[in-house]
C-alpha cells in the first residue's frame, strides 16, 4: 500500500493523546504492509507541538500553517489535506474520530474518491487486504468491512488502540503550501468558540471518570460528582438527560452521541444504564454504580453496585477513600 | 422556503440490543422489533418545522420535504413525519444493504437537483450504522457550506441565513451559514430553546423533544401522495465504495456483585481492583 497519513489531533494547543492512538495504529499497518506513516498537523501557529509530534516515530511531520486554520473548518481543511494527499500519493489518511475528523474526513473522503470506516475498533489483514472492524448499534454489534477505493479514509475509536509511546530520534518536521481558501466558505462565517474551561482531566484521556445522571436533580447537587472525581484525580461526566437538564455542559456528554470513554474506573452515579450510555462506557475496566433503584440496567455492566441514595453513598465514598488517604 | 431532511428507518433504538448476527455472521436478525425514524432524523424534521412555523399565527413559511432511502415499508416512517407537520414525502427504493454513506450522499444529492431545497436538516448520524458521514459527504458533492452537529440554530425572520452552535470537542463553536447550507442536528437541538425563528413569540417556548402527530396530523398524512423512484431513475451509479463483510456480537459485561456498604466497596476497589 502506499504510505498513510496521520491526521494529528490538536486542541488547546495541546497534541491530544488520540493523536499517539492514531499513530500506533498506523504504524502497525504500516509494518504489516511494508510501507511509511507520515503526521499532517493543521493550525494558526504550531510551533510548540512540532518537537511532540517529531518523537511519534514518524517518517516526516508535515506542519500546515495559516491564520484561522486552527479553527478546523471543514470546508477549508478538506482541500489542504486532500492536496497533501495527491502530491505525496498517500493511500490512507487516519485520525482519532475527535468531533473535528468527523466534520472534516467525510468531506476530504468524497474528495478523494474514497471509501471511508468511521470509529474503526480494530483491523485485520486478508493478505495485502485490510479489514476493518467497527460498532454498530450502540456497540451491540460490530462489523467487518473492506474499502474497496483505492485510497481509504479511516478514524479511530482512540479508546482501542494504546497511545504510541515516543521515541529518541526526531523525524524530519516539514512546512506546507497551504491552498487559498475555497469559494465555499464565502458562505460559512466562523463566529465564535466557547470553550468549556475545566482544570480536571481530559474526559477522553482520564484513569477515573466520574459520571452523574439525573439523580443528582440539580447542576447544584453536580459538586459531589465534581468532589469526588477531584478526590480520585479523574474526570467528571454526565449523561445525555443531566446535560440536557442543564447540570453540566454538553461536552462532558458520555455515551453513543458524546465521548467515547475507556477509563481504569468508571463510577457512575444516579444513572440508569440507558443503551445509548453504556454504549460510552462499557469498554472501562473497572465500573461502579451508585444508584437506589435496584433494577437499573447499570447494574448489569457495573462490576461493583451499591443500591442506595446517592446523597448517602456518594459523601460516605468521599470520607472512606480520605480515611485511606490519611 | 423548502427545507429537506432526510429521514432513515431504523430499529427501534432503546432495543438495539436485541439486534443479533446471524450463526454464520452474514446477516442481522432483528425480528419482532419495532421500526422507527432514526432519532436523530426526527430531531430534524422538529427542527425544520420549528424554523419555518410562526407559533404566534400557526402560519407556515414554507414546505418541509421528507424523503427516505430504503425499502417499501420506510413509507411508515415518512408517514409518521407527515403526520408530524412534514408537507410531502419521497421513497427512494432501495435495499438497506446495498448502501453506503456514499451512496446516500449521492442519491441525496439527486434529489436536492429535482427539488431544490433552500436547505437541507438531517441527523448527525444514524442510531444503527453510526457513520456520521452523509451530511458531509453531502455537502461537499453540492459544494454547499455546512454546519455538523448543531445544539442550537438561529434564523432571521427572512430565513436566509442561520447561525448554528455546534457541539464539538472543547465547547461549542458558532458559525453562521448561508443558505443553500446543510445542518446536521444533534440531541439538543430539541430542547425548548435550541430553534429561534426570530418569528415566533418568546413566550410560546416549545416543549422538549420532537413533537407528537396529532390525530388530525395522523388523517391528513394519510392524504399526502408519497412520490417513489429509485437510485438507478435518479441516475447514480450504485457501486458502493465500502463493503460489509460479517457481523458479530461483541462480549457482553457480566454484572458483577452488589456490595452492602461504600466502606466494602472502597476497600474493594482498593484490594481486589486496585484502581484507586
Amino acid at each position: 500500500m502506499d504510505n498513510i497519513l496521520v491526521l494529528a489531533h490538536i486542541l488547546d494547543g495541546r497534541v491530544k493523546k488520540g493523536t499517539h492512538s492514531a499513530v500506533t495504529f498506523a504504524s502497525g499497518v504500516a509494518d504489516h504492509l511494508n510501507c511509511k506513516y507520515s503526521i499532517l498537523a493543521l493550525g494558526d501557529d504550531l510551533s510548540t507541538q512540532r518537537d511532540t509530534l517529531a518523537a511519534l516515530g514518524a517518517a516526516k511531520v508535515l506542519i500546515g500553517e495559516a491564520p484561522g486554520l486552527g479553527r478546523a473548518l471543514a470546508e477549508r481543511w478538506a482541500p489542504i489535506i486532500e492536496q497533501v494527499v495527491k502530491e505525496g500519493n498517500y493511500g490512507m489518511v487516519v485520525s482519532p474520530s475527535s468531533t473535528t475528523a468527523k466534520d472534516v474526513l467525510p468531506r476530504l473522503a468524497y474528495r478523494l474518491e474514497a471509501g471511508m470506516a468511521s470509529d474503526v475498533i480494530g483491523v485485520s489483514f486478508e493478505g495485502d487486504t485490510l479489514r476493518y472492524t467497527r460498532p454498530m448499534y450502540a456497540g451491540n454489534i460490530n462489523a467487518t468491512m473492506e474499502i474497496v477505493t483505492k485510497k481509504h479514509v479511516v478514524t479511530l475509536r482512540q479508546t482501542e488502540f494504546a497511545p504510541f509511546v515516543p521515541v529518541e530520534e526526531k523525524s524530519p518536521v516539514e512546512t506546507i503550501s497551504v491552498p487559498a481558501p475555497p469559494e465555499v466558505l464565502n458562505r460559512l462565517t466562523f463566529e465564535s468558540f466557547d470553550r468549556s474551561v475545566s482544570a480536571r482531566p481530559d474526559l477522553t484521556e482520564a484513569k477515573v471518570v466520574v459520571s452523574g445522571g439525573r439523580g443528582l436533580k440539580s447542576a447544584e447537587n453536580f459538586k459531589i460528582i465534581e468532589e469526588l472525581a477531584d478526590l480520585l484525580g479523574g474526570a467528571v461526566g454526565a449523561t445525555r438527560a443531566a446535560v440536557d437538564s442543564g447540570f453540566i455542559n454538553n461536552d462532558f456528554q458520555v455515551g453513543q452521541t458524546g465521548k467515547i470513554v475507556a477509563p481504569d474506573l468508571y463510577v457512575a452515579v444516579g444513572l440508569s444504564g440507558a443503551i445509548q450510555h453504556v454504549a460510552g462506557m462499557k469498554s472501562s475496566k473497572v465500573i461502579v454504580a451508585i444508584n437506589r433503584d435496584e433494577d437499573a440496567p447499570i447494574f448489569q455492566v457495573a462490576d461493583y453496585g451499591i443500591v442506595a441514595d446517592l446523597f448517602k453513598a456518594v459523601p460516605e465514598m468521599i470520607k472512606e477513600i480520605r480515611k485511606l488517604e490519611d | 422556503m423548502k427545507i429537506l431532511v432526510p429521514v432513515k428507518r431504523v430499529v427501534d433504538p432503546d432495543k438495539a440490543d436485541q439486534v443479533t448476527a446471524s450463526s454464520d455472521g452474514l446477516t442481522l436478525n432483528s425480528e419482532g422489533l419495532d421500526w422507527k425514524p432514526n432519532p436523530f432524523d426526527e430531531y430534524a424534521v422538529e427542527t425544520a418545522l420549528r424554523l419555518l412555523e410562526d407559533r404566534g399565527t400557526r402560519e407556515m413559511r414554507g414546505e418541509v420535504l421528507v424523503v427516505s432511502i430504503g425499502p417499501g415499508k420506510a413509507t411508515q416512517q415518512i408517514r409518521w413525519c407527515l403526520a408530524m407537520g412534514a408537507h410531502k414525502g419521497i421513497l427512494v427504493e432501495a435495499k438497506d444493504e446495498e448502501l453506503d454513506s456514499t451512496l446516500v450522499a449521492q442519491i441525496l444529492a439527486k434529489v436536492v437537483e429535482k427539488e431544490s431545497p433552500d436547505l437541507v436538516i438531517m441527523g448527525k448520524q444514524t442510531v444503527d450504522g453510526e457513520s456520521n458521514q452523509v451530511a458531509q459527504i453531502l455537502a461537499e458533492i453540492l459544494e454547499w457550506p455546512q454546519a455538523t452537529f448543531a445544539g442550537k440554530i438561529e434564523a432571521p425572520p427572512e430565513l436566509d441565513r442561520a447561525t448554528v452552535t455546534r457541539e464539538v470537542d472543547g465547547g461549542n463553536i458558532n458559525v453562521t451559514v448561508t443558505f443553500p447550507a446543510i445542518i446536521s442536528v444533534d440531541v439538543r437541538i430539541v430542547t425548548s430553546e435550541g430553534v429561534q425563528n426570530n418569528v415566533s413569540p418568546p413566550d410560546k417556548p416549545y416543549d422538549e423533544g420532537p413533537r407528537y402527530a396529532s390525530l388530525g396530523g395522523i388523517m391528513k398524512a394519510k392524504k399526502i401522495p408519497i412520490e417513489t423512484t429509485t437510485p438507478a431513475e435518479l441516475g447514480v451509479d450504485s457501486t458502493p465504495f465500502i463493503l460489509t463483510l460479517s457481523f458479530s456480537q461483541p462480549p457482553q459485561r457480566k454484572a458483577g456483585v452488589i456490595l452492602e456498604t461504600v466502606e466494602e466497596l472502597v476497600l474493594k476497589l482498593k484490594e481486589e481492583a486496585k484502581v484507586i
